[in-house]
């Protein structure tokens, strides 16, 4: 394939009306997106949009090579190949931010966005006795809508610290251009409560109890009815944990891209511009794969780093870009200004961050929190030293799941900055691939 | 643990884990459908042997990794179910006559 930009043509801000009557029309079509609500058709319109622009879209594909001459494997099917590109865009998005607790490994036990997939992807719904614990809008979003799906939840566990809210309160203000985001999540916490879900707050030592298979969940709360509660257990059969969210960042990394620890919303982020340009200037970053900003945010700046890199190829000139990108930037800016009273308020939890010493961090390799504090004992600096010395993050998921809590664990252990400390390498294969598939590149 | 939230028995495949025939939604994934079989658990860890059910559904956490059509290591979740498919639990790590 020859070189060429990998996406579309920058498109006009607002949607048209006929996409508007098109997601009108097939969200009242389908129970399934009633459910999920516009949010989700809106997801669905920027795929057309892109076919309509004439980029060619593949779908179920996954990009297993990359490197900082951006040369890009891609595999489809059972077909490999490579691609290389004058600039490239990122746009990696978001996985959850581990949540490991005591017994997170067990059946029954599964993140807050698997459920949500199961319910986007599948028509899915927990079956059974279902706590949601954790904090943060997904998880929200998620018991609003299983409300609206008509499943029962038994409890919300919401692990959101004592003072975090009032902490949050002064960064309100700043957060009115967005206010239409602070009603979403009224209409959220109003239908929870209406729902007469038991919610559990400030919870602390939350952890999944079973044999073979989930049994009950155990937790201490600060708040329920007003009285205080330790070590109370509701009985379960699916647990579904959610802290917050993270760029997932292993694309940015094979690219040799520069990454920022960020003690707000306590995750690694990639260094970019305003047009989501990273440290290699022809290598944009967008969206939640370079910072945690939301859908929207992130739709937008996927523009941005369009019309900036069109700018770069001559395709326009400096004017036509400034009038282009102008109505988008206001809207990009709008759209970030919630997002420092978000992540004020859910900030995660320390004590959730960094779990106790018996609690599985490496879910491949069954390495605990122990091990890895052991490890740095015998002198290990940093994720890819504690990996050689315990197999921690050397498994399937090549430390996809536990890298960041690694590094937290070193962190503190230490008391050196994330910065120094580090994340875990990661090398090609960057997903699975068979040596027959490989062969065929 | 899991059900459908509509009907979706017009437009089904069959597809055979451990060995039962089930009749599932198509477009739906192998770890999907696994719950919906009500699998008890997807596959037994290497390094302890202990029961795995799907824990993030998005390729992250390699916890759905099951045997598909006779292929081991599959991520579940990122494979859809089709007609006829064979699903079986992944035990321990896939052994070399496997590959």
């Amino acid at each position: 394939m020859s070189a060429r930009v990998l996406l579309a043509w920058p498109l006009p801000v607002k949607p048209l009306a006929s996409e508007f009557a098109w997601a009108c029309w097939i969200t009242r079509r389908h129970r399934q997106l009633q459910i999920l609500g516009k949010d989700f058709v809106k997801g669905r319109l920027l795929i057309e949009r892109f076919k309509q622009a004439g980029g060619s879209y593949f779908s179920e594909a996954s990009v297993w090579f990359l490197d900082e001459k951006r040369r890009v494997g891609v595999l489809i099917g059972d077909k490999s190949y490579f691609v290389s590109a004058d600039k490239l865009v990122l746009a990696t998005g978001a996985q959850e931010r581990p949540m490991p607790i005591p017994g997170w490994e067990l059946p029954g036990v599964m993140a807050a966005g698997a459920g949500q997939i199961l319910l986007k992807s599948a028509g899915m719904v927990p079956d059974g006795r279902l706590l949601l614990a954790g904090s943060g809008p997904l998880i929200l979003l998620l018991a609003y809508q299983y409300l609206q799906a008509g499943v029962k939840i038994d409890a919300l566990i919401d692990t959101t610290p004592q003072g975090a809210m009032s902490r949050s309160f002064g960064k309100l203000f700043g957060a009115l251009p967005a206010a239409d985001y602070l009603f979403k999540g009224l209409k959220m916490m109003l239908a929870i409560r209406r729902a007469g879900i038991p919610v559990y707050h400030h919870v602390e030592g939350l952890s999944a109890v079973g044999g073979e298979k989930l049994e009950t969940v155990r937790f201490d709360s600060g708040k329920a009815g007003f009285k205080k509660l330790t070590n109370y257990e509701l009985p379960a059969d699916t647990l579904l944990l959610h802290q917050g969210v993270i760029p997932n960042i292993r694309l940015p990394l094979a690219a040799g891209c520069d990454i920022d620890w960020d003690a707000g919303q306590e995750n690694w982020t990639v260094k970019t511009d305003e047009w989501g340009r990273s440290s290699d200037a022809d290598i944009y970053v967008v969206g939640d794969g370079s910072r945690i900003s939301g859908a929207e945010a992130s739709a937008l700046q996927g523009r941005l780093a369009g019309m900036h890199s069109a700018l770069q190829l001559g395709k326009i000139n400096n004017a036509e870009l400034e009038d282009l990108s102008r109505p988008v930037l206001k809207s990009y800016k709008r759209h970030l200004s919630i997002r420092p009273f978000l992540d004020s308020c859910y900030k995660p939890s320390p004590r959730y961050l960094v779990p106790d010493d018996a609690t599985l961090v490496c879910r491949c390799e069954e390495i605990t929190a122990g091990e890895i504090r052991q490890a740095v004992r015998l002198g290990c600096t940093g994720p890819n030293q504690v990996k050689s010395f315990t197999r921690c993050g050397m498994g399937p998921c090549q430390g996809g799941q536990c890298g960041s809590t690694v590094s937290l664990i070193i962190s503190e252990q230490l008391g050196k900055p994330m910065d120094e400390v580090g994340c875990l390498r990661v090398r090609p294969p960057l997903s699975p691939i068979t040596l027959g598939q490989l062969s065929e590149a | 643990m899991f059900k459908t939230i509509e009907d979706r028995s017009a437009n089904t495949v069959e597809i055979l884990v451990e060995g039962v025939a089930h009749r599932v939604p198509a477009n739906i994934s192998v770890a999907a459908a696994a719950l919906l079989c009500g699998l008890g658990s997807v596959r037994e860890t290497p390094v302890s042997g202990a029961g795995r059910l799907p824990y993030c559904m998005m390729g992250i956490c390699f916890d759905c990794l099951m045997k598909i059509n006779g292929q081991p290591n599959q991520r579940a979740c990122q494979v859809m179910v089709a007609a006829d498919m064979t699903v079986e639990r992944q035990l321990g790590a896939a052994e070399f006559e496997d590959l």
